[in-house]
């Protein structure tokens, strides 16, 4: 639509689009109405009341975010009445919430006492009895604290209007109202799928990341222990931001050199083992084609990915791929390959993995990616925990000189960089599926139509006069959606990637909060972050993970080839049906 | 037929003169030739006065009278109606307007004179679960005459015509929002433009039955309003939402539907014509605020029962995102009357701007309790002090609460108050949806606040802050002042908090929550102010605020002394006792005890 109306705001005129709220038109028109609920990707909740304003004629105030524009109204975004309803409702919040801001996991980065500041709450009028309940630590990734939660819904419309999980929901009433699981289960036993998105919309503590900050200091400062990083594509490309960076920095170098200075030993790059992943992925992807396997194949990268399907989409276990995530690929290989190599024993090896991502965590316990009777990845740090104990540390970050990972499992190409980003991994697996199909090059690699943020994105490429068609899907709502036309239409996709974070890893539930004047996952910084990984990739001499010296190295020194015993071994898992209370279980074949 | 009729003949001379006779003597016959003798009673009558229309014939039940009857029209009239169980239309007297019929039976009583009965016409006259018995009354005639006589549009113009507004207690014109749905085009899916129809029947105010009476007693006329309404807007179908908590409403809705379906007057082709229409029930598990229509529709829909800021209004956006005809369960049993007798009649009875009549749950401190209907327009004191027949036990009026807990309280300069939207939201109180609570002197209207307040706090759905952080607030501040605990701010933060929570929450429920304690505040501030600067509750409710004493009366009986149960009061036998005030916690129980009214509460 475009049709512009006329509308008065505090008495000045503004020519805007018709089909706006009061909130969008004001915005455009240079006015930020203060806001909390509100979030631009999820459906108007209208709850919160911070972004009331005043419209001439209306008896009461209106949430502009809600409301739309019409020709000639007249809005005041800050009269004397507005500014103490405002206020009063934003104390009413403070009200209810622990007063322990300086003891916080989110001190000096709270929407709420940010926008208590702008507020000018600098008194308290109504303070009384505050709720109390008890966190909810059950899960392997996520905390859950009520007591910080202001209800502004934020969790729940992205549990299940982006992510479709659905396990979150307001319970009680009025002042008991809190927000759990179903049947106030404990998390762990929920559907949660620990992607941590709720923790990347929540304006306060109310969603944490289940910390290992201190058991990793722990570990650090043990000198019996070979300590042993791995660092996630997204995480580069998002850290800068805990430091104040604009969005788009990729911060290998930095990264690298502080890991070392906290005093780990070596430094191994998940970019390495990306590429191995996609020798191994391409390789399963052909020999389903060749001997007519199950099709289509999906990537099994995502750890929120893998629980999502085992739980709502058990019978499609059979055409997840068995390889592990880069991570655990990593891992296994940090426990084999590079301890025999520096002839250590695997069990004073602490594998820690810096990665972009809440539900690492939970994948690194899942029983079947043991090696040898190992927990085969120790300790998974998010991108947030390792900047702050960077900070902690007393690292200067920003001005650190760059240094290189370590070898043999810190060579990359392009192709493992784009890991991080949604469609990458399927660029990645079609650049070297292509040539060991074809025995040729493929040159045309930037395959773009699987590029950018639509939530569900296809393409198509021919092999030899195969057409095989692809899609991809990030965000766990749009790989329901996938699902759902897959299971229509079995024959229509060959190869799909599903990534369970929306933009993929970069837009990870473990990475850097929104700025101060930033919103969470907001597309222009999801935009950058992509870029610092596609840049990457442009500016790296190998882009195909078969050209990798270091993987071809790993193959002809230990694995074989791909998919060999060895890589069946250390490489490659199953998955099994998983009903948490509240899901029907269905009657499937297990695999 | 096995049920009993009675047939009256009019033996008057004017009838007479009209060759009545001849008219026995043919009913005899035909009953006796049909084999019916035995299941009508036939007798005379004197004068009924209606001589203009002689002869005349009255059937009970249902009272139906045929005017200018022949001796050749009563083979029709018993085949119509003794057998068919239907009035005959073409002869029946029909100048009466359909909610008359209730005063013929009862009209003539103190409590039911200043009645009028639209929505509740049949309500007490018919068997609520015997179709035959609405039939009778002229039930689905509305219906018929909507299908076959009507387009949709003319349905809208009659609705309109009425002036009816919401009886949800909004008071939004009601022929608006049909055409308002109407015209609505499905913006969700547009390629499906279904509609539906509800009926909220979710009523949750403390003390209010009137949705409840008005199902339970007449379930039929609900369903008829709501086909009408349903071929009025283009719907196939429509939902009654009722709490759970009324089972034998529901079953009577139940009972109504299936029978209404069994004569084809639900399902499809309805009477033969080409409109389908039908209805399901969902049940309400109890939240207040699924009367609040965007709540309500998430609950069908399968969610929590939350509101949704509005616009898209349900009209526009409603049920699965498509445009929905939402009223109250009053307003649906006003819609066949507005089609039989016509919008025009209709807007005859009422005030200018408040159209029809108003149903209230009578309550609290008054003669008469109970369900009342009264033309928009009575005044609170002809309901209070007429139909109610005034306050009990020689006690004094104190204020009249109404609109249930979103409502206000009005004190005595306000009982000549006209009841219609205007006027009570003019008082400051609202219409709502029809709780009327009589409150006399006994009572402290802190208390009453609180009391209001409570109900609401605990019903909020919990979603916008104001409501469910404020409404707490507001309580925290006047359990304070009950307690003895207040200041002098107090009174002012009360002010703030409710007025900014009346103007920025996010549905109705937030919006009036305050008005209990705002209406008190302005209309009984001297109490207020007792209570925090004085420590006083002159209603002796709040028991924090009371001070027992012992009284120069005191004959030293000791009486008190022993029934104490904390052992606060010492003295001797036959020497004046005394209350430690440190150690009393405020039982009463020496008030009671005492058999020479020697203790005073103060």
């Amino acid at each position: 639509m475009d049709e512009k109306i006329t509308i008065t705001i505090n008495g000045k005129n503004y020519r805007v689009d018709a089909d706006q709220t009061i909130m969008q038109a004001a915005d455009n028109c240079g006015y930020h109405i203060p806001r909390l609920c509100y979030h631009p990707k999820l459906s108007i909740e209208g709850a919160c009341r911070v972004c009331i304003v005043e419209v001439e004629g209306m008896r009461n105030y209106v949430a502009s975010c809600a409301y739309p524009v019409a020709d000639g109204m007249k809005i005041f975004t800050n009269t004397k009445d507005l500014r103490q309803a405002r206020r009063d409702i934003v104390e009413l919040l403070l009200d209810n919430h622990p007063e322990d801001c300086h003891v916080c996991e989110r001190d000096g980065n709270c929407e709420l006492q940010r926008l208590a500041y702008a507020m000018g709450i600098r008194h308290r009028h109504f303070a009384g009895v505050r709720k109390h309940y008890e966190k909810d630590l059950s899960s392997t990734s996520v905390i859950r604290d009520p007591d910080k939660c202001i209800l502004c819904g934020r969790c729940v419309r992205m549990c299940s209007e982006i992510q479709g999980v659905n396990a979150l929901e307001q319970a009680n009433r009025g002042f008991s109202t809190v927000v759990m699981p179903a049947y106030d289960m404990p998390f762990a036993e929920s559907v949660c799928t620990t992607c941590g998105q709720c923790i990347n919309v929540c304006p306060t503590a109310a969603f944490v990341e289940k910390n290992h900050t201190q058991e990793l200091f722990a570990k650090l400062n043990d000198p019996t222990l070979i300590k042993v990083a791995q660092i996630a594509p997204s995480v580069r490309a998002a850290i800068g931001e805990g430091f104040g960076v604009e969005p788009g920095k990729n911060m290998e170098g930095q990264t690298v050199a502080a890991l070392r200075k906290l005093g780990f030993d070596y430094v191994f790059d998940t970019q390495f083992s990306a590429d191995l992943t996609i020798m191994e992925e391409a390789s399963e992807f052909l020999e389903r084609v060749q001997e007519k396997g199950k099709l289509p194949m999906i990537t099994s990268c995502s750890s929120a990915w893998m629980k999502y399907m085992e739980q709502f989409y058990p019978e499609m276990i059979e055409n997840v791929s068995t390889c592990k995530s880069p991570m655990s690929m990593a891992s296994s290989l940090i426990k084999t390959y590079f301890a025999d190599k520096i002839k250590a024993d695997p069990k004073k090896i602490v594998s820690v993995a810096i990665m972009c991502c809440t539900a690492k965590k939970y994948e690194a316990q899942r029983p079947e990616l043991a090696v040898n009777g190992m927990q085969a990845t120790d300790m998974v740090i998010a991108t947030r925990e390792i900047a702050w104990m960077i900070k902690s540390a007393g690292i200067d970050f920003l001005n650190i000189e760059c240094e290189e990972f370590d070898k043999p499992l810190g060579m990359s190409s392009g192709a493992g960089t784009i890991f991080g980003v949604t469609g990458g991994v399927m660029e990645a697996a079609i650049r070297t599926a292509y040539e060991l199909y074809t025995g040729e090059t493929l040159m045309d690699i930037e395959l773009c139509s699987i590029r950018g943020f639509d939530g569900i994105k296809v393409g198509s490429i021919k092999m030899d006069g195969h057409e095989i068609n692809v899609a991809v899907a990030h965000g766990l709502g749009n790989a329901h959606a996938l699902m759902e036309i897959i299971k229509k239409e079995p024959g229509r996709y060959h190869f799909v990637e599903i990534m369970g974070c929306p933009g993929g890893c970069i837009g990870g539930g473990g990475q850097p909060y929104a700025a101060a004047n930033s919103i969470p996952l907001d597309t222009e910084c999801l935009k950058a972050r992509a870029e610092a990984l596609y840049s990457n990739d442009r500016k790296n001499t190998i882009r195909r993970s078969h050209d990798n010296p270091e993987v071809q190295r790993l193959y002809r020194e230990f694995l074989g080839r791909p998919l060999s015993a060895k890589s069946h071994e250390l490489l490659h898992t199953h998955y099994k049906p998983h009903f948490p209370k509240g899901i029907v279980a269905r009657n499937v074949k297990q695999v | 037929m096995a049920k009993e009729f009675s047939i009256t003949l009019c033996d008057g001379t004017g009838c007479i003169q009209k060759d009545s006779g001849e008219i026995r003597s043919a009913l005899d016959s035909e009953l006796a030739q049909r084999g019916l003798a035995d299941n009508v009673r036939v007798n005379l009558s004197g004068c009924l006065g209606m001589c203009e229309k002689g002869p005349v014939v009255v059937i009970n039940p249902g009272y139906t009278i045929y005017g200018s009857v022949t001796a050749g029209d009563i083979p029709e009239i018993v085949e119509q109606h003794i057998v068919k169980g239907r009035p005959l239309a073409r002869l029946a007297v029909q100048e009466d307007h359909l909610y008359n019929r209730f005063f013929r039976i009862f009209g003539d009583t103190k409590f039911f004179g200043k009645q009028m009965r639209i929505a509740l016409r049949n309500c007490g006259i018919i068997d609520p679960e015997n179709i035959d018995d609405y039939l009778a009354l002229r039930g689905y005639e509305a219906l018929a005459k909507v299908l076959t006589d009507m387009t949709p549009k003319q349905v809208i113009e009659e609705v309109k015509t009425s002036g009816l507004r919401g009886r949800g207690g909004a008071g939004f014109p009601t022929g608006l929002k049909w055409q308002l749905t109407a015209g609505a085009e499905s913006t969700k899916r547009p390629e499906n433009n279904e509609k539906y129809v509800i009926c909220n029947a979710d009523e949750g105010d403390p003390g209010a039955f009137m949705d409840r009476s008005a199902i339970e007693g007449d379930p039929h006329t609900v369903i008829e309003g709501m086909i009408i309404g349903g071929y009025a807007i283009g719907a196939k179908q429509g939902f009654v939402y009722i709490r759970a908590e009324y089972p034998l409403a529901v079953s009577r809705l139940e009972k109504a539907i299936a029978d209404a379906k069994e004569h084809n007057l639900l399902g499809n082709n309805i009477l033969g014509s080409d409109f389908s229409f039908d209805i399901s029930i969902r049940l309400g598990a109890g939240a207040f605020v699924c009367g609040e229509e965007t709540a309500l529709i998430r609950s069908i829909e399968g969610g929590r029962g939350m509101p949704r800021p509005r616009p898209p209004y349900p009209s526009v956006e409603g049920l699965f995102g498509k445009p929905t005809l939402i009223n109250n369960v009053e307003t649906w049993a006003n819609i066949p009357v507005v089609v039989l007798d016509g919008g025009r009649w209709f807007s005859t009875v009422g005030t200018e701007k408040s159209k029809g009549t108003k149903v209230f749950a009578l309550a609290g401190n008054v003669v008469n309790t109970g369900l009342i209907e009264v033309p928009m327009g009575t005044t609170l004191r002809e309901i209070i002090y007429d139909i109610g027949g005034g306050i009990p036990d020689g006690k004094e009026f104190k204020a009249v609460q109404t609109g249930g807990p979103s409502g206000g309280c009005l004190p005595a300069e306000y009982l000549d108050t006209p009841i219609d939207y205007e006027s009570l939201a003019k008082a400051g109180s609202i219409m709502g949806s029809g709780g009327m609570i009589v409150i006399n002197q006994d009572a402290c209207m802190v208390d009453i606040a609180k009391y209001f307040l409570e109900f609401t706090q605990n019903e909020s759905c919990g979603k916008c802050t104001p409501c469910r952080e404020g409404t707490k607030r507001m309580l925290e501040i006047l359990t304070k002042i009950t307690d003895g605990q207040g200041q002098p701010c107090d009174i002012d933060k009360l002010e703030r908090l409710g007025n900014m929570i009346k103007k920025a929450s996010l549905c109705g429920l937030g919006q009036a929550a305050p008005n209990p304690v705002l209406s008190t505040i302005k209309n009984f501030r001297q109490e207020y102010e007792e209570h925090v600067k004085d420590r006083r509750c002159r209603s002796g409710v709040c028991k924090k605020l009371l001070a027992y004493e012992i009284t120069d009366k005191c004959v030293g009986c000791m009486a008190c002394k022993k029934a104490c149960p904390v052992g606060a009061i010492t003295g001797t036998a036959k020497n004046r006792h005394v209350i430690d005030q440190k150690k009393c916690v405020k039982c009463g129980a020496c008030f009671d005890k005492c058999k020479f009214n020697a203790i005073s509460k103060a």
